[in-house]
Protein backbone atom coordinates (compact mmCIF):
# COMPACT_ATOMS: atom_id res chain seq x y z
CA UNK A 1 0.00 0.00 0.00
CA UNK A 2 1.29 3.42 -0.90
CA UNK A 3 1.05 6.06 1.79
CA UNK A 4 1.48 9.72 1.03
CA UNK A 5 2.56 12.16 3.67
CA UNK A 6 1.95 15.78 3.05
CA UNK A 7 4.68 17.89 4.57
CA UNK A 8 4.50 21.55 5.47
CA UNK A 9 7.72 23.25 6.38
CA UNK A 10 6.81 26.89 6.10
CA UNK A 11 3.25 28.10 6.31
CA UNK A 12 1.22 27.12 3.29
CA UNK A 13 4.09 25.66 1.27
CA UNK A 14 3.89 21.90 1.04
CA UNK A 15 6.86 19.64 0.40
CA UNK A 16 6.80 16.91 -2.22
CA UNK A 17 3.97 14.54 -1.52
CA UNK A 18 6.20 11.61 -0.82
CA UNK A 19 8.57 13.60 1.32
CA UNK A 20 11.48 12.34 -0.80
CA UNK A 21 14.96 13.81 -0.84
CA UNK A 22 15.68 16.93 -2.86
CA UNK A 23 16.78 16.49 -6.46
CA UNK A 24 20.28 15.04 -6.78
CA UNK A 25 22.73 17.84 -7.43
CA UNK A 26 23.85 17.76 -11.05
CA UNK A 27 26.95 19.33 -12.54
CA UNK A 28 27.42 22.81 -11.20
CA UNK A 29 27.29 25.55 -13.78
CA UNK A 30 27.06 28.26 -11.18
CA UNK A 31 29.45 31.18 -11.19
CA UNK A 32 31.95 31.00 -8.34
CA UNK A 33 30.58 31.63 -4.85
CA UNK A 34 32.02 34.59 -2.91
CA UNK A 35 31.78 35.29 0.81
CA UNK A 36 30.99 38.91 1.57
CA UNK A 37 32.38 40.93 4.50
CA UNK A 38 31.18 44.45 5.27
CA UNK A 39 32.70 47.18 7.41
CA UNK A 40 29.68 49.08 8.71
CA UNK A 41 31.67 52.16 9.69
CA UNK A 42 35.25 53.36 9.97
CA UNK A 43 36.85 51.92 13.09
CA UNK A 44 34.96 48.62 13.06
CA UNK A 45 35.99 45.21 11.71
CA UNK A 46 34.66 43.79 8.51
CA UNK A 47 31.95 41.30 9.39
CA UNK A 48 30.71 38.33 7.42
CA UNK A 49 27.22 38.99 6.04
CA UNK A 50 26.56 36.22 3.53
CA UNK A 51 27.54 35.08 0.08
CA UNK A 52 26.72 35.57 -3.59
CA UNK A 53 27.68 34.31 -7.03
CA UNK A 54 29.73 36.41 -9.42
CA UNK A 55 32.07 35.84 -12.34
CA UNK A 56 34.88 37.88 -10.83
CA UNK A 57 35.83 40.04 -7.85
CA UNK A 58 34.60 43.27 -9.38
CA UNK A 59 31.16 41.86 -10.09
CA UNK A 60 31.10 40.33 -6.62
CA UNK A 61 31.73 43.74 -5.03
CA UNK A 62 29.12 45.45 -7.17
CA UNK A 63 26.53 42.77 -6.42
CA UNK A 64 27.42 42.87 -2.73
CA UNK A 65 26.73 46.60 -2.83
CA UNK A 66 23.24 45.92 -4.20
CA UNK A 67 22.45 42.96 -1.98
CA UNK A 68 24.00 43.91 1.34
CA UNK A 69 24.23 47.72 1.51
CA UNK A 70 20.90 49.02 0.22
CA UNK A 71 20.48 51.07 3.40
CA UNK A 72 24.01 52.38 3.83
CA UNK A 73 25.02 49.40 5.95
CA UNK A 74 28.63 49.61 4.78
CA UNK A 75 31.59 51.79 3.96
CA UNK A 76 33.87 48.99 2.79
CA UNK A 77 33.34 45.59 1.20
CA UNK A 78 35.61 42.54 1.10
CA UNK A 79 34.84 39.57 -1.10
CA UNK A 80 36.69 36.27 -0.90
CA UNK A 81 36.10 33.20 -3.02
CA UNK A 82 34.38 30.69 -0.75
CA UNK A 83 36.73 27.94 -1.93
CA UNK A 84 39.68 29.94 -0.57
CA UNK A 85 38.38 29.91 2.98
CA UNK A 86 39.85 27.25 5.22
CA UNK A 87 37.90 26.41 8.33
CA UNK A 88 38.62 24.58 11.55
CA UNK A 89 36.60 21.40 11.97
CA UNK A 90 33.83 21.35 14.56
CA UNK A 91 34.54 17.70 15.40
CA UNK A 92 38.09 18.66 16.40
CA UNK A 93 36.98 21.52 18.62
CA UNK A 94 37.76 19.54 21.75
CA UNK A 95 41.46 19.09 21.04
CA UNK A 96 41.81 22.45 19.31
CA UNK A 97 40.59 24.56 22.19
CA UNK A 98 41.61 22.27 25.02
CA UNK A 99 44.86 24.13 25.89
CA UNK A 100 42.90 27.23 26.93
CA UNK A 101 40.37 25.39 29.06
CA UNK A 102 42.39 25.06 32.29
CA UNK A 103 44.06 28.45 32.41
CA UNK A 104 41.63 30.53 34.38
CA UNK A 105 44.53 32.67 35.63
CA UNK A 106 44.44 34.35 32.22
CA UNK A 107 41.27 36.15 33.26
CA UNK A 108 41.38 39.30 35.42
CA UNK A 109 38.65 37.96 37.69
CA UNK A 110 41.02 35.21 38.89
CA UNK A 111 42.77 37.75 41.12
CA UNK A 112 41.31 38.76 44.45
CA UNK A 113 42.28 42.32 45.27
CA UNK A 114 41.35 44.60 48.17
CA UNK A 115 38.16 46.62 47.68
CA UNK A 116 40.15 49.87 47.81
CA UNK A 117 41.43 49.12 44.36
CA UNK A 118 38.44 50.01 42.24
CA UNK A 119 39.78 50.06 38.78
CA UNK A 120 42.59 47.73 37.81
CA UNK B 1 30.96 8.71 17.90
CA UNK B 2 28.12 6.47 16.82
CA UNK B 3 25.20 7.93 14.90
CA UNK B 4 23.09 7.57 18.00
CA UNK B 5 25.57 9.64 20.03
CA UNK B 6 25.78 12.23 17.27
CA UNK B 7 22.01 12.52 17.20
CA UNK B 8 21.87 12.91 20.94
CA UNK B 9 24.60 15.55 20.90
CA UNK B 10 22.73 17.34 18.10
CA UNK B 11 19.43 17.38 19.99
CA UNK B 12 21.16 18.45 23.21
CA UNK B 13 22.74 21.36 21.34
CA UNK B 14 19.35 22.46 20.06
CA UNK B 15 17.72 22.01 23.46
CA UNK B 16 20.42 24.23 24.95
CA UNK B 17 19.44 26.94 22.41
CA UNK B 18 22.80 26.72 20.66
CA UNK B 19 22.59 27.29 16.91
CA UNK B 20 23.61 24.67 14.39
CA UNK B 21 26.23 25.92 11.94
CA UNK B 22 27.03 24.65 8.41
CA UNK B 23 29.98 22.41 9.27
CA UNK B 24 28.33 20.81 12.29
CA UNK B 25 27.06 17.25 12.10
CA UNK B 26 23.31 17.17 11.53
CA UNK B 27 20.81 14.42 10.75
CA UNK B 28 20.07 14.06 7.03
CA UNK B 29 16.42 14.83 7.62
CA UNK B 30 17.30 18.08 9.38
CA UNK B 31 19.46 19.10 6.42
CA UNK B 32 16.77 18.18 3.90
CA UNK B 33 14.01 19.89 5.84
CA UNK B 34 16.04 23.08 6.03
CA UNK B 35 17.00 22.92 2.36
CA UNK B 36 13.35 22.59 1.40
CA UNK B 37 12.08 25.24 3.74
CA UNK B 38 14.78 27.81 3.02
CA UNK B 39 14.66 27.30 -0.74
CA UNK B 40 10.88 27.51 -0.82
CA UNK B 41 11.04 30.61 1.28
CA UNK B 42 13.60 32.04 -1.18
CA UNK B 43 11.38 31.17 -4.14
CA UNK B 44 8.49 32.95 -2.42
CA UNK B 45 10.52 36.14 -2.19
CA UNK B 46 11.43 35.95 -5.87
CA UNK B 47 7.98 35.02 -7.18
CA UNK B 48 6.56 37.61 -4.78
CA UNK B 49 8.13 40.32 -6.90
CA UNK B 50 5.75 39.54 -9.76
CA UNK B 51 2.36 40.68 -8.40
CA UNK B 52 3.89 43.92 -7.15
CA UNK B 53 6.05 44.48 -10.20
CA UNK B 54 2.76 44.62 -12.09
CA UNK B 55 2.13 48.08 -10.58
CA UNK B 56 5.56 49.73 -10.77
CA UNK B 57 4.83 51.42 -14.09
CA UNK B 58 1.31 52.33 -12.99
CA UNK B 59 1.93 53.70 -9.50
CA UNK B 60 -0.14 56.84 -8.90
CA UNK B 61 2.82 59.13 -8.15
CA UNK B 62 6.58 59.28 -8.43
CA UNK B 63 6.84 58.88 -4.65
CA UNK B 64 4.77 55.69 -4.65
CA UNK B 65 6.72 54.40 -7.62
CA UNK B 66 10.05 54.94 -5.89
CA UNK B 67 8.74 53.23 -2.74
CA UNK B 68 7.40 50.27 -4.69
CA UNK B 69 10.63 49.90 -6.64
CA UNK B 70 12.60 49.87 -3.39
CA UNK B 71 10.27 47.28 -1.92
CA UNK B 72 10.48 44.98 -4.93
CA UNK B 73 14.27 45.33 -4.92
CA UNK B 74 14.23 44.32 -1.25
CA UNK B 75 12.31 41.17 -2.16
CA UNK B 76 15.05 40.26 -4.63
CA UNK B 77 17.57 40.87 -1.86
CA UNK B 78 15.60 38.68 0.54
CA UNK B 79 15.56 35.91 -2.04
CA UNK B 80 19.34 36.16 -2.30
CA UNK B 81 19.94 36.13 1.48
CA UNK B 82 17.90 32.94 1.59
CA UNK B 83 19.48 31.26 -1.45
CA UNK B 84 22.81 32.05 0.17
CA UNK B 85 21.72 30.43 3.47
CA UNK B 86 20.42 27.43 1.53
CA UNK B 87 23.75 26.90 -0.21
CA UNK B 88 25.53 26.52 3.14
CA UNK B 89 23.71 23.17 3.33
CA UNK B 90 25.44 21.89 0.21
CA UNK B 91 23.00 22.65 -2.59
CA UNK B 92 23.87 24.43 -5.82
CA UNK B 93 22.04 27.57 -6.84
CA UNK B 94 21.30 26.24 -10.29
CA UNK B 95 19.60 23.09 -8.99
CA UNK B 96 17.62 25.09 -6.48
CA UNK B 97 16.29 27.34 -9.22
CA UNK B 98 15.67 24.36 -11.49
CA UNK B 99 13.52 22.85 -8.76
CA UNK B 100 11.31 25.92 -8.86
CA UNK B 101 11.06 25.91 -12.64
CA UNK B 102 10.20 22.23 -12.88
CA UNK B 103 7.62 22.54 -10.12
CA UNK B 104 9.48 20.26 -7.71
CA UNK B 105 9.78 23.11 -5.26
CA UNK B 106 6.85 25.27 -4.27
CA UNK B 107 6.44 28.86 -3.18
CA UNK B 108 3.81 30.53 -1.05
CA UNK B 109 0.35 30.30 -2.61
CA UNK B 110 -0.42 33.92 -1.83
CA UNK B 111 1.51 34.99 -4.92
CA UNK B 112 -0.89 33.08 -7.14
CA UNK B 113 -3.51 35.78 -6.64
CA UNK B 114 -3.69 38.74 -9.03
CA UNK B 115 -3.17 42.42 -8.15
CA UNK B 116 -6.23 44.03 -9.71
CA UNK B 117 -6.13 47.60 -8.39
CA UNK B 118 -3.66 50.01 -6.83
CA UNK B 119 -5.20 49.33 -3.42
CA UNK B 120 -3.93 45.75 -3.73
CA UNK B 121 -0.38 47.04 -3.38
CA UNK B 122 -1.09 48.70 -0.04
CA UNK B 123 -3.06 45.67 1.09
CA UNK B 124 -0.22 43.31 0.20
CA UNK B 125 2.15 45.42 2.28
CA UNK B 126 -0.20 45.45 5.24
CA UNK B 127 -1.67 41.92 5.19
CA UNK B 128 0.67 39.74 3.13
CA UNK B 129 3.89 41.21 4.47
CA UNK B 130 2.24 41.38 7.88
CA UNK B 131 1.50 37.65 7.80
CA UNK B 132 4.98 36.93 6.49
CA UNK B 133 6.50 38.95 9.33
CA UNK B 134 4.70 36.79 11.90
CA UNK B 135 6.42 33.76 10.43
CA UNK B 136 9.74 35.49 9.95
CA UNK B 137 10.00 36.98 13.41
CA UNK B 138 9.57 33.45 14.73
CA UNK B 139 12.26 32.24 12.33
CA UNK B 140 14.88 34.71 13.63
CA UNK B 141 15.10 32.15 16.46
CA UNK B 142 15.20 29.08 14.23
CA UNK B 143 17.92 26.58 15.09
CA UNK B 144 19.96 26.76 11.88
CA UNK B 145 22.39 29.69 12.20
CA UNK B 146 22.58 30.96 8.59
CA UNK B 147 18.77 30.84 8.26
CA UNK B 148 18.27 32.71 11.54
CA UNK B 149 20.79 35.39 10.50
CA UNK B 150 19.14 35.85 7.10
CA UNK B 151 15.83 36.27 8.94
CA UNK B 152 17.18 39.00 11.21
CA UNK B 153 18.29 40.93 8.15
CA UNK B 154 14.97 40.37 6.41
CA UNK B 155 12.84 41.34 9.41
CA UNK B 156 14.62 44.68 9.68
CA UNK B 157 13.59 45.46 6.12
CA UNK B 158 10.09 43.99 6.26
CA UNK B 159 9.03 46.59 8.73
CA UNK B 160 9.32 49.22 6.00
CA UNK B 161 7.23 47.03 3.71
CA UNK B 162 4.36 46.72 6.12
CA UNK B 163 4.41 50.37 7.17
CA UNK B 164 4.42 51.73 3.63
CA UNK B 165 1.50 49.42 2.82
CA UNK B 166 -0.58 50.52 5.76
CA UNK B 167 0.21 54.18 5.13
CA UNK B 168 -0.79 53.83 1.51
CA UNK B 169 -4.15 52.36 2.60
CA UNK B 170 -4.55 55.11 5.17
CA UNK B 171 -4.34 57.68 2.37
CA UNK B 172 -6.97 55.80 0.34
CA UNK B 173 -9.19 55.44 3.39
CA UNK B 174 -9.30 59.22 3.73
CA UNK B 175 -9.89 59.74 0.02
CA UNK B 176 -12.92 59.87 -2.22
CA UNK B 177 -15.81 57.44 -2.08
CA UNK B 178 -14.33 55.51 -4.98
CA UNK B 179 -10.94 55.29 -3.27
CA UNK B 180 -12.49 54.04 -0.05
CA UNK B 181 -14.48 51.45 -1.98
CA UNK B 182 -11.31 50.32 -3.77
CA UNK B 183 -9.52 50.00 -0.42
CA UNK B 184 -12.33 47.91 1.10
CA UNK B 185 -12.52 45.72 -1.98
CA UNK B 186 -8.80 44.96 -1.83
CA UNK B 187 -9.04 44.07 1.87
CA UNK B 188 -12.01 41.81 1.11
CA UNK B 189 -10.08 39.93 -1.56
CA UNK B 190 -6.78 39.57 0.32
CA UNK B 191 -7.96 38.82 3.86
CA UNK B 192 -8.72 35.13 3.45
CA UNK B 193 -5.71 34.29 1.26
CA UNK B 194 -3.54 36.08 3.87
CA UNK B 195 -4.95 33.81 6.60
CA UNK B 196 -4.20 30.82 4.39
CA UNK B 197 -0.52 31.82 4.32
CA UNK B 198 -0.08 30.22 7.74
CA UNK B 199 -0.86 26.85 6.23
CA UNK B 200 -3.27 24.08 7.20
CA UNK B 201 -4.62 23.68 10.69
CA UNK B 202 -2.19 22.16 13.16
CA UNK B 203 -4.20 18.94 13.10
CA UNK B 204 -3.52 18.65 9.33
CA UNK B 205 0.12 19.69 9.22
CA UNK B 206 1.95 16.44 9.62
CA UNK B 207 5.47 17.71 9.84
CA UNK B 208 5.04 20.23 12.62
CA UNK B 209 6.08 17.93 15.45
CA UNK B 210 9.56 17.15 14.16
CA UNK B 211 10.14 20.73 13.05
CA UNK B 212 9.17 21.97 16.50
CA UNK B 213 11.45 19.45 18.20
CA UNK B 214 14.34 20.60 16.02
CA UNK B 215 13.30 24.20 16.62
CA UNK B 216 13.14 24.90 12.91
CA UNK B 217 9.61 26.12 13.59
CA UNK B 218 8.93 27.58 16.97
CA UNK B 219 5.23 28.30 16.80
CA UNK B 220 2.46 26.32 15.15
CA UNK B 221 0.43 27.48 12.16
CA UNK B 222 -2.65 28.07 14.30
CA UNK B 223 -0.77 30.03 16.94
CA UNK B 224 0.69 32.38 14.34
CA UNK B 225 -2.65 32.76 12.54
CA UNK B 226 -4.41 33.69 15.78
CA UNK B 227 -1.72 36.23 16.61
CA UNK B 228 -2.17 37.77 13.16
CA UNK B 229 -5.97 37.97 13.42
CA UNK B 230 -5.78 39.64 16.85
CA UNK B 231 -3.48 42.34 15.52
CA UNK B 232 -5.37 42.99 12.28
CA UNK B 233 -8.76 43.38 13.94
CA UNK B 234 -7.39 46.38 15.82
CA UNK B 235 -5.47 47.83 12.88
CA UNK B 236 -8.38 47.73 10.45
CA UNK B 237 -10.30 50.06 12.76
CA UNK B 238 -7.71 52.78 12.11
CA UNK B 239 -8.53 52.51 8.42
CA UNK B 240 -12.26 52.75 9.08
CA UNK B 241 -12.61 49.57 7.03
CA UNK B 242 -13.87 46.10 7.94
CA UNK B 243 -12.53 42.57 7.64
CA UNK B 244 -14.81 40.34 5.54
CA UNK B 245 -15.69 37.88 8.28
CA UNK B 246 -19.08 38.03 10.04
CA UNK B 247 -17.85 35.57 12.65
CA UNK B 248 -15.06 37.77 14.00
CA UNK B 249 -15.78 38.16 17.70
CA UNK B 250 -13.82 38.84 20.86
CA UNK B 251 -13.72 35.78 23.07
CA UNK B 252 -13.49 36.80 26.71
CA UNK B 253 -12.47 33.29 27.74
CA UNK B 254 -9.54 32.78 25.38
CA UNK B 255 -8.65 36.50 25.23
CA UNK B 256 -8.45 36.15 21.47
CA UNK B 257 -10.70 36.92 18.53
CA UNK B 258 -12.71 33.99 17.20
CA UNK B 259 -12.87 33.96 13.44
CA UNK B 260 -14.70 32.16 10.66
CA UNK B 261 -13.69 29.06 8.78
CA UNK B 262 -11.14 29.33 5.99
CA UNK B 263 -12.28 27.96 2.63
CA UNK B 264 -9.95 24.97 2.72
CA UNK B 265 -11.15 23.83 -0.67
CA UNK B 266 -9.81 27.04 -2.21
CA UNK B 267 -6.61 26.60 -0.20
CA UNK B 268 -5.99 23.12 -1.62
CA UNK B 269 -6.89 24.17 -5.14
CA UNK B 270 -4.27 26.93 -5.13
CA UNK B 271 -1.66 24.69 -3.49
CA UNK B 272 -2.28 22.10 -6.19
CA UNK B 273 -1.62 24.64 -8.92
CA UNK B 274 -5.14 25.71 -9.79
CA UNK B 275 -5.01 29.25 -8.41
CA UNK B 276 -5.74 32.27 -10.59
CA UNK B 277 -2.06 32.92 -11.50
CA UNK B 278 -0.06 29.72 -10.83
CA UNK B 279 0.75 29.13 -14.49
CA UNK B 280 1.49 32.76 -15.25
CA UNK B 281 3.92 33.14 -12.32
CA UNK B 282 5.97 30.11 -13.24
CA UNK B 283 6.05 31.08 -16.89
CA UNK B 284 7.27 34.56 -15.97
CA UNK B 285 10.11 33.10 -13.88
CA UNK B 286 11.15 30.66 -16.62
CA UNK B 287 11.02 33.38 -19.25
CA UNK B 288 13.25 35.64 -17.15
CA UNK B 289 15.71 32.79 -16.62
CA UNK B 290 15.83 31.78 -20.29
CA UNK B 291 16.03 35.31 -21.64
CA UNK B 292 18.82 36.07 -19.20
CA UNK B 293 20.91 33.14 -20.41
CA UNK B 294 22.93 35.22 -22.86
CA UNK B 295 23.78 37.72 -20.12
CA UNK B 296 25.09 34.95 -17.88
CA UNK B 297 27.10 33.48 -20.73
CA UNK B 298 28.51 36.85 -21.79
CA UNK B 299 29.53 37.71 -18.23
CA UNK B 300 31.29 34.37 -17.84
CA UNK B 301 33.09 34.82 -21.18
CA UNK B 302 34.15 38.34 -20.21
CA UNK B 303 35.52 37.16 -16.87
CA UNK B 304 37.44 34.32 -18.59
CA UNK B 305 38.95 36.79 -21.07
CA UNK B 306 40.00 39.17 -18.30
CA UNK B 307 41.54 36.29 -16.35
CA UNK B 308 43.47 35.13 -19.41
CA UNK B 309 44.81 38.62 -19.99
CA UNK B 310 45.86 38.91 -16.35
CA UNK B 311 47.62 35.53 -16.55
CA UNK B 312 49.43 36.58 -19.73
CA UNK B 313 50.62 39.79 -18.10
CA UNK B 314 51.84 37.91 -15.05
CA UNK B 315 53.84 35.43 -17.17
Amino acid sequence: MKTYIRLFFYGDIPGQETGSAPAPQGPKNDWPLWEVFIRSKQGLDHKHVGSLHATDAQMAIENARDVYTRRQEGVSIWVVKSQDIHASRPEESGELYDPAADKIYRHPTFYDLPDEINHM
Amino acid sequence: MSVHDLEKHFQDTIDAEIKIEPLDWMPDAYRKTNIRQISQHAHSEIVGMLPEGNWISRAPSLKRKAILLAKVQDEAGHGLYLYSACETLGTSREETINDLHTGRAKYSSIFNYPTLTWADIGTIGWLVDGAAIMNQVMLTRTSYGPYARAMVRICKEESFHQRQGFESLLVLSKGSEAQRAMCQDAINRWWWPALMMFGPRDSESTNSDQSMKWKIKRKTNDELRQQFVDICVEQVKLLGMTLPDPNLKWNEETKHYDFGEIDWNEFWQVVKGNGPCNLERLQARKKAWEEGAWVREAAAAHAAKKQKRADANAA
